[in-house]
């Protein structure tokens, strides 16, 4: 860690890994030491399964423009989806 | 200073064996590691490999292999062994979910990892501990809170020196509060880009070091940032890399083949 920045959230979903679908238990957000994008360092997205072990996980980085502009795109589906009345 | 590449005899180029072991390590619990070991009787010194926050992987392989070659017995333990298995990538991921490795754990399998070297038929009796980023960190608290290392190599390691609001119940203390303790002689490399160690945190430590009269070397570069040996990565700056290699083998060489 050189950062120090992450966090995790718990969640209830579904992720498609290396492995097919598997059951999402768990978001971690850092912004560390990127490991495929050309910056130094990156918001590091991962979706993940802990009690499935290290591989059960979806790995997204981008840079801090992109999760602001992915923010407000969830954020506006998220708003038009509880506008809309539709239940889950 | 002696050039470290290319410098071997084309008659008697040098032998290692390398791959995977497990070893006892802190807690008594059995992880794995990988070691590189030259070929031959010796005595050879020792170097515990201390990966850095992206995960034991095929970098510090290669970094365990060059060393070797150099005439070192070296051990790179997985300190992430205890999250489980997967690529290097997927392991990294869940320990910084986890808020990263906790010191105590570090610094136990860093003692283990000495001692396992100490007790080669091969060595000298001699071991340095050396890591990059967050492993550079980790080799200073090793080498300050486990008595037995003979020389330290800190390659930008960040977080030597810590607000205090950075501190928490898994990185308790600051090595840079540790200082007098450090009896082993230091070798520090740090790019002047660097934003974690900045140049102003690495010259805090550089002055506690010599506050506390010790034995240490810090080597800054300019045109380089954090990471600059990683071939993989576009932070690679291969002249000041070279160059910092050379600075390692010359002071492994001073401190643990004398």
């Amino acid at each position: 860690m050189c950062t120090m920045i992450a966090m995790k959230a718990a969640v209830d979903g579904a992720a498609r890994g290396q492995s097919g679908w598997f059951k999402l238990t768990q978001t971690a957000v850092g912004y560390d030491h990127a490991t495929h994008t050309a910056a130094e360092h990156a918001l590091l997205i991962d979706f993940q399964n802990p009690a499935m072990g290290p591989s059960a996980r979806v790995a997204v980085e981008m840079n801090i423009a992109s999760g602001k502009a992915f923010i407000e795109q969830l954020q506006a589906a998220i708003e038009a989806a509880e506008k809309s009345g539709v239940a889950e | 200073m002696a050039d470290s590449w290319n410098s071997f005899n084309t008659a008697s180029p040098a032998a290692i064996t390398a791959g995977p072991v497990t070893f006892k390590a802190g807690g008594g619990d059995e992880i794995n590691a990988y070691v590189a070991r030259p070929e031959g009787n010796g005595p050879f010194p020792g170097v515990v490999l201390v990966h850095h926050m992206p995960g034991w992987d095929e970098l510090y392989q290669e970094f365990a292999r060059r060393l070797a070659n150099h005439g070192y017995n070296v051990i790179a333990p997985n300190y992430y062994f205890r999250y489980g298995h997967g690529t290097p990538d997927d392991v990294t991921a869940t320990v910084r979910a986890d808020g990263g490795v906790a010191d105590d754990s570090v610094v136990a399998d860093s003692e283990a990892a000495l001692n396992w070297l100490k007790a080669l038929p091969t060595s000298n009796g001699k071991v340095g501990i050396m890591g990059t980023c967050s492993g550079g960190r980790h080799a200073v608290l090793s080498a300050s809170r486990v008595k037995g290392f003979n020389a330290v190599a800190d390659l930008w390691g960040g977080g030597v020196v810590m607000p205090a609001d950075q501190l928490t119940p898994k990185r308790p203390v600051a090595p840079i509060d540790l200082t007098a303790d450090l009896d082993a002689p230091i070798l520090g490399l740090f790019g002047n880009d660097d934003q974690a160690p900045t140049p102003d945190q690495v010259n805090q430590h550089e002055a506690a070091l010599k506050a506390a009269g010790k034995n240490y070397e810090f080597h800054r570069y300019d045109g380089a940032g954090h990471a600059f040996f990683y071939y993989d990565r576009g932070a690679y700056r291969w002249e000041q890399a070279m160059d910092g290699w050379a600075k390692i083998f010359a002071f492994f060489e001073k401190n643990l083949k004398g």
